[in-house]
């Protein structure tokens, strides 16, 4: 089966209210998973003959809260970009998720390279994967505060060890950061 | 009679150790020399370039590409180009993808040199390493000729390359053709015949077919398992449909389909193509501008894009995520070293300790990349 449109309606048909909207106009198209059918959705995409989207590429972690004007503006969103190998489809879809609760479910057991990409999205954005066997920081140091990649993070004044040595102090101020009280000073 | 307990430990290997190719860090849990368990503690090289980029401008982002692989920064820095000229619906002139193609190939050539050379460095040949450094020198030659840099070449731009190649480039890039086959015939006499080296990889850290397609495997280690997938053949980009080369893939010659030796050579062989495909490239090269029209202010319309190019490592893919602003609003780097690193706690189950340098040899991961 092959273009979005095609594999949306038919997705449809089975999962309903399971699958969201269907965005056509971005240059790589995309539809919304919801949360709750996430796994199901994933097995069927892996496993279904016409589908059989076995290789994931990646997931990205992506805050929406400074986008323009959508109706996923605010959410945080983890992106599964997935191929199928026999004629190098590709296949992109998003879960959204509300801010205050960052939950997914894991589908590291699907797709076994889900499991590093998740911590990754884990370690920049903070959405929790809900059955990951290991959910803990993969680029930043496990002692590292917030998640860099939100659009609200504020970047350290100083960076220590876990034992107190100072490992490097920022003073430069930043031109994009409004009201910056070190800036003034 | 003597009693032998068992006891299983923990072994610290890296960050800084010399066959762990950069700095990378693994906790082994072992019972004697047979391993249990590898955890890879990644990062140490992380630079936040996903972060950074949120702050500049596209056009700006092209150098922190060279640094993100930096044993192919050309083929690093042609993935996000691409990418933002499928977000804006660039049409890049015929030279420049020509260009592109060479170069991309003859980065690809002197990568894989490394990787070839530093992984006989770890199972113990030395000189081997020496001889495919000698042979990245000429390719450095040419680079330096064209970029004005032996390392990181900040070349390509968004629509085109920077400048159009000098003048002997043509005739240097024919000569290395003549040169380095030969070369190469003398390197496999040295090392990739030879009966030691063979039994010292055959039949080590196998990686199935379906391992390798479960954990996203890329690029040589991919095909390595035997599965012909190549995005220069199954969605070509630029202009590789235009050229014959084959896709070599791991056959278990040696040994096991997917063992470490499959690995090795898959690299070596896509050495060959690539001189194949440069060859061919240098003849069709069309004339005519280099560069696209560009507006300096790009205004790229809200949406995803994901593009990627079969660098020397597999897939680098780029997803950028646009809300119509001059600034990427998401950039994500997929690589292949992050995926080939995710597969080690896997394949290491029941490996000796001396061989887990040679699954990290053969998957050639460069830490950079897996950090970003």
């Amino acid at each position: 089966m092959e273009g979005i449109e095609n594999i949306y309606t038919y997705l449809k048909g089975k999962f309903g209210e399971g699958i969201g909207i269907l965005d056509k106009e971005s240059r790589d198209p995309w539809f919304e998973v919801k949360r709750e059918n996430l796994r199901e959705v994933a097995t069927f995409l892996r496993d279904d003959p016409e589908l059989g989207f076995t290789y994931l590429v990646a997931i990205t972690g992506v805050d929406y809260s400074k986008f323009v004007d959508v109706d996923y503006k605010g959410k945080l969103c983890a992106t599964y970009i997935l191929y199928r190998l026999r004629d190098s489809h590709q296949l992109i879809f998003k879960v959204f998720v509300e801010k205050e609760d960052p939950v997914i479910p894991s589908v590291w057991d699907i797709w076994r390279a889900a499991e590093w990409h998740e911590r990754e999205a884990f370690d920049l954005v903070g959405i929790k994967f809900e059955g990951h066997p290991d959910l803990r920081r993969i680029l930043l140091p496990p002692e590292w505060e917030g998640h860099p990649l939100l659009k609200d993070y504020k970047e350290p004044e100083e960076y220590r060890t876990p034992d107190g040595y100072l490992v490097v102090k920022t003073h430069r101020p930043d031109p994009l950061r409004e009201n910056n009280e070190s800036d003034q000073k | 009679m003597s009693l032998t307990r068992s006891e299983e430990w923990y072994l610290n290997m890296g960050p800084h150790h010399p066959s762990t190719h950069g700095v990378l860090r693994f906790v082994v849990k072992s019972d004697g020399e047979v391993i249990d368990e590898v955890k890879p503690d990644i990062g140490f090289l992380h630079r936040g370039i996903e972060k950074i980029a949120e702050r500049l401008e596209y056009n700006q982002i092209i150098p922190y590409y060279d640094r993100v692989d930096y044993l192919a920064a050309f083929n690093a820095s042609w993935s996000y180009v691409m990418a933002v000229e499928k977000l804006l619906g660039i049409e890049v002139p015929p030279r420049a993808e020509y260009i592109r193609v060479i170069l991309g190939e003859l980065n690809r050539i002197i990568s894989h040199l490394i990787s070839v050379g530093s992984f006989a460095l770890d199972m113990g040949a030395v000189t081997p390493f020496t001889w495919a450094i000698r042979e990245r020198e000429v390719v450095n030659d040419i680079f330096e000729m064209v970029t004005g840099s032996r390392l990181t070449y900040n070349f390509p731009r968004i629509g085109g390359v920077y400048q159009d190649v000098p003048e002997g480039f043509r005739e240097k890039v024919l000569q290395f053709c003549e040169y380095f086959p030969p070369k190469l015939k003398e390197f496999n006499d040295l090392i990739t015949y030879q009966k030691i080296f063979i039994h010292r990889l055959a039949n080590v850290a196998v990686i199935t077919p379906e391992q390798a397609i479960a954990f996203g495997l890329t690029g040589p280690n991919l095909r390595g398992s035997g599965i012909k997938y190549d995005l220069r053949k199954n969605r070509p980009y630029s202009v590789y449909s235009e050229f014959e080369f084959d896709i070599p893939v791991g056959t278990g010659e040696a040994g096991t389909l997917g063992d470490a030796y499959d690995r090795y050579m898959v690299r070596i062989r896509e050495m060959e193509e690539s001189c194949k495909i440069i060859k061919q490239a240098i003849e069709k090269m069309p004339d005519g501008p280099v560069r696209a029209k560009v507006p300096r202010k790009l205004k790229p319309p809200v949406g995803d894009v994901y593009a990627a190019t079969e660098a020397p490592r597999g897939e680098l893919g780029v997803h950028l995520i646009s809300d119509g602003s001059s600034r990427p609003y998401r950039m994500k780097i997929r690589t292949g070293s992050f995926a080939a690193m995710s597969i080690v706690n896997e394949v290491s189950h029941g490996l000796m300790i001396a061989d887990l340098v040679a699954l990290i040899g053969s998957l050639d991961v460069i830490a950079p990349e897996i950090d970003r």
